[in-house]
């Protein structure tokens, strides 16, 4: 066993960085949010006038919904792309598994700027996009909506979130055991019907992790609008950046952060949920 | 089909048609020869064991029969159809697994019932027949168990219920003993063999336990390194092996290396008539063929030994002795409960248990 003393020292360096990293700040933005400012200085009289605010302004119930609606898009199409991905990886890939799983790992050592940046010259009016399409002359004019709009932020968000929503759902069916899928196909069911009875239902945790993930970081993003949203698609953490920055009203920045917090984790609550009545141990 | 055509087919099938023809078949995983060139037929209601070690390619056959491998060479033909050009779910074969593969996301009603709902069979008749199966193995109270909550036993009853329900023609059982402890694969090994004289279908058993192989089947097919060694029934298989291989892997032996010349045969101290050309010879002698003689005369068709006890090894009913013949010429011999033995004694053995096999 080991002493009181051992545990002691192995276990403070990570306790205090989680105290001074976590929760503190989480302290200080729960207060901040029953705070009010007056003449630019926080001050520190406890109130609901934040939520009032939040609630009475239509602009960031709309901003919100925004934001909900593109990081659901994105959710939606990173599992499109993910899961068969994932599905053909792990089931129909033979050899070449090992290769094609770094080809979809490689992205993510790519710096998130670079890939925003990617997007811009790709989408741009003089980007490549619209210069290979009016030498096709499919189109005579630039199209003005490819960048700058809610599409462009849901493409890039897509991007760089498919090998997340990748990863989880192909774990998940790595690890359903291959003699499962030939005992259904033994029972008479043809691939079809053994992909939605039986490679589905156990990949269903997987998936979830997938898309929570996909639907959570997209919720948070403030730079893919930014670099490629333009103001048709500002997100809330947009908001939340320029309140605590130029607008210098942090307890409603605050109090924005603790709302979309108070979705985060109800949403993971739920999703966990979900995982344990579709895992089987 | 019209009346006369089936009634026809019918008369066929009983002349003794086999259910299923192996015929010729080979598999090759890259440079690796599995399976060489495997011909064998199986009888309707038959229960064959394909009897090997492991890597001999007995399981890599029953894959082939299921149709999760396509054979490199051959054919296999079942009731008068090729099976091997169909994809596993179209074939009327299921499979118990080794480790029973049962789905952990369905309870053991919804296992069961699997093969019948993929087949879109009517909700009534589902019901009744998972019912009749779950009865059949026992497993009636687990209706609503998940697998995870389920013993090994217990497991096992449910994946032969889950194959049985379908009413396939064959069913493959590859090593579904090999997860449980020595009793209850004892107990399992008795149930099996009721419930296939019940439901009268056709079993193809995989083990590498001789004495398993023994206890359950109508036959034996011994695979030797993708090869078949013998097939026969295990009695048969047992008395009289065709190949040196075949006498040391079902059972112990005697292997009795010697020659033959004009009828007579020796080896070692040992030396009696056998017809047989002239040249090497190999006998397999079964060391309770051996008879303690002290005192007691020996017939014309028996052959005396006079050896030294080397060891004892004592075993409840009966006891194991090693005796020096001369010359290092060490045999087994295995007689009923004695009690210590020790110098030199008198044995002897009839000439027809020594069986000529062949092998190096």
């Amino acid at each position: 066993m080991y002493s009181r003393l051992y545990k002691t020292i192995v276990s403070a360096p990570p306790l205090l960085w989680v105290g001074l990293f976590l929760l503190l700040p989480y302290a200080l933005i729960f207060a901040h949010s029953f705070w009010a400012v007056r003449e630019g200085v926080v001050v520190h009289e406890w109130s609901l006038r934040n939520i009032h605010t939040l609630i009475s302004n239509p602009v960031y119930f709309e901003v919100l919904l925004r934001t909900m609606r593109i990081a659901a898009s994105v959710m939606l199409f990173s599992l499109l792309l993910g899961y068969p991905l994932a599905y053909y990886l792990s089931f129909h890939a033979g050899p070449r598994k090992e290769l094609l799983y770094q080809l979809v790992i490689v992205p993510l050592w790519v710096s998130y700027l670079v890939r925003g940046y990617a997007w811009k010259t790709i989408l741009g009016s003089t980007g490549v996009l619209n210069g290979f399409l009016q030498y096709l002359h499919i189109t005579q004019q630039p199209v003005g909506y490819f960048l700058y709009s809610p599409f462009a932020v849901v493409l890039m968000l897509t991007h760089i979130y498919t090998p997340f929503v990748f990863l989880p759902i192909y774990a998940a069916l790595e690890h359903i055991p291959r003699p499962l899928v030939e005992a259904s196909q033994d029972l008479g069911a043809s691939p079809h019907s053994t992909f939605f009875r039986v490679i589905l239902p156990l990949s269903i945790p997987g998936l979830l992790a997938g898309a929570t993930f996909a639907f959570v970081l997209s919720l948070g993003d403030f730079l893919a609008p930014l670099l490629v949203g333009g103001p048709s698609s500002t997100m809330i953490a947009n908001i939340v950046q320029s309140l605590f920055g130029a607008a210098n009203d942090w307890p409603l920045g605050a109090s924005i952060s603790v709302c979309i917090l108070l979705i985060t984790v109800s949403l993971l609550f739920l999703t966990e949920r979900v995982e344990k009545r579709w895992s089987f141990k | 089909m019209s009346d006369a055509g089936s009634s026809s087919k019918q008369a066929v099938a009983e002349a003794g048609v086999p259910l299923l023809e192996i015929r010729g078949v080979a598999k090759r995983f890259g440079p690796r020869e599995v399976l060489k060139s495997i011909s064998l037929d199986i009888a309707g209601g038959e229960f064959l064991t394909l009897l090997g070690e492991s890597g001999s390619g007995k399981t890599t056959l029953l894959r082939l029969i299921a149709g999760f491998e396509q054979p490199t060479a051959g054919e296999l033909w079942m009731g008068g159809g090729r099976l091997d050009a169909l994809p596993p779910y179209k074939r009327r074969v299921n499979t118990v697994f080794q480790q029973y593969a049962l789905f952990p996301h369905l309870d053991v009603r919804d296992n069961v019932a699997y093969g019948l709902r993929v087949k879109s069979t009517p909700k009534s008749e589902i019901s009744g027949r998972v019912d009749e199966a779950l009865l059949m193995v026992k497993m009636t109270e687990y209706a609503a168990t998940r697998p995870s909550k389920l013993s090994g036993g217990q497991q096992q009853r449910v994946a032969l219920a889950r194959a049985l329900i379908n009413r396939p023609q064959l069913l493959l059982l590859d090593e579904p003993l090999s997860a449980l402890d020595a009793n209850l694969r004892k107990e399992m090994q008795g149930e099996l063999k009721a419930l296939q004289r019940e439901v009268g279908i056709t079993f193809l058993f995989v083990t590498h336990d001789q004495e398993e192989a023994m206890a359950l089947s109508d036959r034996i097919a011994l695979l030797r390194d993708g090869a078949l060694e013998q097939v026969a029934s295990p009695r048969e298989i047992y008395a009289h092996p065709a190949t040196a291989y075949t006498a040391q892997f079902i059972g112990q032996t005697n292997l009795l290396r010697g020659e033959s010349r004009a009828g007579v045969v020796t080896c070692g101290a040992l030396r009696w008539s056998a017809p047989g050309p002239d040249g090497a010879v190999l006998f397999s002698l079964r060391p309770e063929a051996i008879l303690l003689a002290d005192g007691a005369g020996t017939a014309s068709n028996e052959v005396h030994i006079r050896g030294s006890i080397h060891q004892q090894i004592y075993g409840g009913s009966s006891e194991l002795l090693e005796v020096d013949c001369g010359n290092g010429q060490i045999l087994r011999v295995r007689i009923p409960a004695y009690g210590p033995l020790s110098g030199e004694h008198d044995f002897r053995f009839s000439t027809a248990d020594a069986i000529r096999v062949r092998g190096q």
